[in-house]
């Protein structure tokens, strides 16, 4: 039995894998005809990027002061307080804006996805497409998911900015930081390579959190506990997703 | 393809004006030599190892209001979605407008639903849309009508269905009713050739139900469709259904006219129309005895 256990959990995750790349390639086909109705899309980059707006904006704030409170009391250490702007803008650029943006976004947006599509589901709304001969995939899941991979860098990139905001209220003006030093020795030393990982990992997240999101929707129980269920798995698989590719881009990069 | 419908039964027998039992389940009685538009035959279907059909044998008249009743639970609804393709059936044959959905692509099927009209027992009406846009649904994604005569069309079915003042509400504004007329209005702007209805009258008012019975008859008579309504509202029913089937345990247990129905002396049929308890459709789920169940709990 304790053997069976692993062997049935292996053959559970594989089928699983393969019916979300299944999933995946079936709505990637439906991407193109979707692309003719752009307004369905728009809708979606606003329901899944204005709306979250405030949420990584104030996140991004207090992570961006944390940071150069702890950066400023590391590096005073070693006499280097202005190397400030260069660690708090790495730390942000290539880790912390995707990574950070990528979980708010699968909390805020991604529930919202899944529990919309699940709602759908269990109200006959997608079926009834079906039978009004409109494929769900190309108007439901597509223009959601591309809402989401599009809107999941520019998060990222509001995040980065609104955190260098924060880093410089705290490091400039409350602890004293040269203001100068802190952003020229920013700007010397973060490449348009730091900023390119930060943007890829953005864009696989983006694809991640989306995908996740609009297949629980799609397969959730038609019922109220369904729902409950799948926004759950979303919040779950999205976050473990997020750190495991994180690790594996971080490597790539390096 | 399309193909004569005969009744028969599975001996080959035919059979004129009768209504019929449980032991040979047969086409509606006025059905008799006209064309099915859909020709259900031996058809089995299990979910999750509970068998919902074994055998199912039904016919659809073309141009006809056929009407599908039976106890809850029973596969109404299930048969519906074997009619449409979306689930397939275990065992035997489907045919619609001749074509055997187990042989269609999904580009077919998808041909055919356009073809049809479905109103579901909810509505299911696109919370995203308002009244307009949910009648105008079908017709945006399936044809390049210019704006005025799409307004028109959507415009007209809703007076069709009384709501022209209620295009701009949305679903959630309005009553079961109202969301009920909104979906015929949807299943109808595209001219379908066949309307499919799932519980039409479950949970609307005296005054909503009368609507939707009339309409159902009126939209069946002008417009020329086959009507397939799914219901255990035999009162509503009977008013306008030409032919019935009445299911059971899986199968067809009696077929007829709405009146050959309540006239029938088959227990099966008295106890539905009577709406009794005692009969051969249990009224109670399986269970051990209720005297040693009681006695159990009071001495655990």
């Amino acid at each position: 039995m304790s053997a069976a256990l692993p062997d049935a959990l292996v053959t559970q995750s594989l089928r699983k894998l393969g019916a979300v790349s299944v999933f995946f390639w079936r709505m990637l086909i439906q991407c193109g005809p979707a692309l003719a109705r752009p307004r369905l899309i728009v809708d979606q980059i606003y329901n899944a990027g204005a709306r979250s707006l405030v949420i990584i904006m104030l996140s991004g704030l207090f992570v961006g002061m944390v940071l150069a409170l702890q950066g400023f009391d590391l590096l005073q250490r070693f006499g280097s307080e202005e190397a400030l702007g260069t660690a708090t803008a790495l730390a942000l650029l290539k880790e912390l804006s995707p990574v950070i943006t990528a979980l708010l976004f699968a909390g805020r947006a991604g529930t919202s996805l899944t529990s919309e599509i699940g709602l759908m589901r269990a109200t006959d709304q997608l079926t009834a497409m079906k039978m009004m001969a409109v494929d769900p995939l190309r108007y439901v899941a597509a223009p959601r998911f591309l809402g989401g991979v599009v809107a999941m860098p520019f998060l990222a990139a509001v995040f980065s900015i609104v955190g260098l905001l924060g880093a410089h209220l705290v490091g400039v003006k409350l602890m004293g930081v040269d203001r100068g030093s802190f952003w020229s020795q920013m700007q010397s030393s973060v490449d348009l390579k730091d900023v390119v990982e930060g943007v890829v990992k953005s864009a696989v997240f983006g694809v991640a959190c989306s995908l996740i999101a609009v297949y629980e929707g799609y397969h959730s129980e038609p019922t109220a506990a369904g729902v409950g269920l799948a926004t759950t798995r979303t919040v779950v698989a999205s976050s473990v997703l997020i750190l495991l590719l994180d690790y594996v881009l971080t490597a790539f990069f390096i | 393809m399309r193909r004569r419908w005969k009744p028969r039964r599975p001996d080959g027998a035919t059979c004129g004006d009768c209504v019929t039992g449980p032991a040979k389940p047969e086409p509606a009685a006025g059905a008799s030599g006209a064309e099915a538009l859909i020709d259900v035959r031996a058809v089995g279907y299990t979910i999750e190892g509970h068998s919902v059909f074994d055998g199912l044998d039904l016919s659809v008249r073309r141009g006809a209001i056929t009407g599908i009743m039976g106890p809850s639970g029973t596969g109404k609804t299930t048969l519906l979605r074997l009619m449409t393709a979306q689930v397939a059936p275990d065992r035997g044959e489907i045919r619609v407008w001749g074509r055997n959905l187990a042989t269609l692509t999904s580009a077919q099927v998808f041909a055919m639903r356009k073809r049809m009209g479905m109103l579901f027992q909810n509505g299911a009406l696109l919370t995203d849309l308002d009244v307009f846009e949910n009648v105008a649904f079908p017709l945006r994604e399936h044809t390049d009508l210019p704006e005025p005569l799409l307004r028109t069309l959507v415009l007209t079915k809703l007076q069709a269905v009384g709501l022209r003042g209620a295009a701009d509400l949305a679903p959630a504004e309005l009553s079961g009713g109202m969301a009920r007329r909104v979906a015929l209005a949807r299943a109808i702007v595209m001219d379908p050739e066949l309307l499919i209805y799932d519980e039409p009258f479950v949970g609307l008012d005296p005054i909503s139900r009368g609507i939707i019975v009339r309409l159902i008859k009126q939209m069946n008579d002008a417009l020329g469709i086959t009507s397939v309504v799914v219901s255990h509202d035999v009162a509503e029913l009977a008013q306008i259904a030409d032919d019935s089937y009445l299911l059971s345990g899986g199968r067809v247990v009696a077929t007829g006219t709405p009146r050959q129905l309540r006239d029938s002396s088959l227990a099966v049929v008295r106890q539905f129309m009577d709406g009794s308890a005692a009969g051969p459709v249990p009224f109670h789920y399986p269970a051990p005895d209720y005297q040693e169940a009681l006695l159990a709990v009071e001495d655990p």
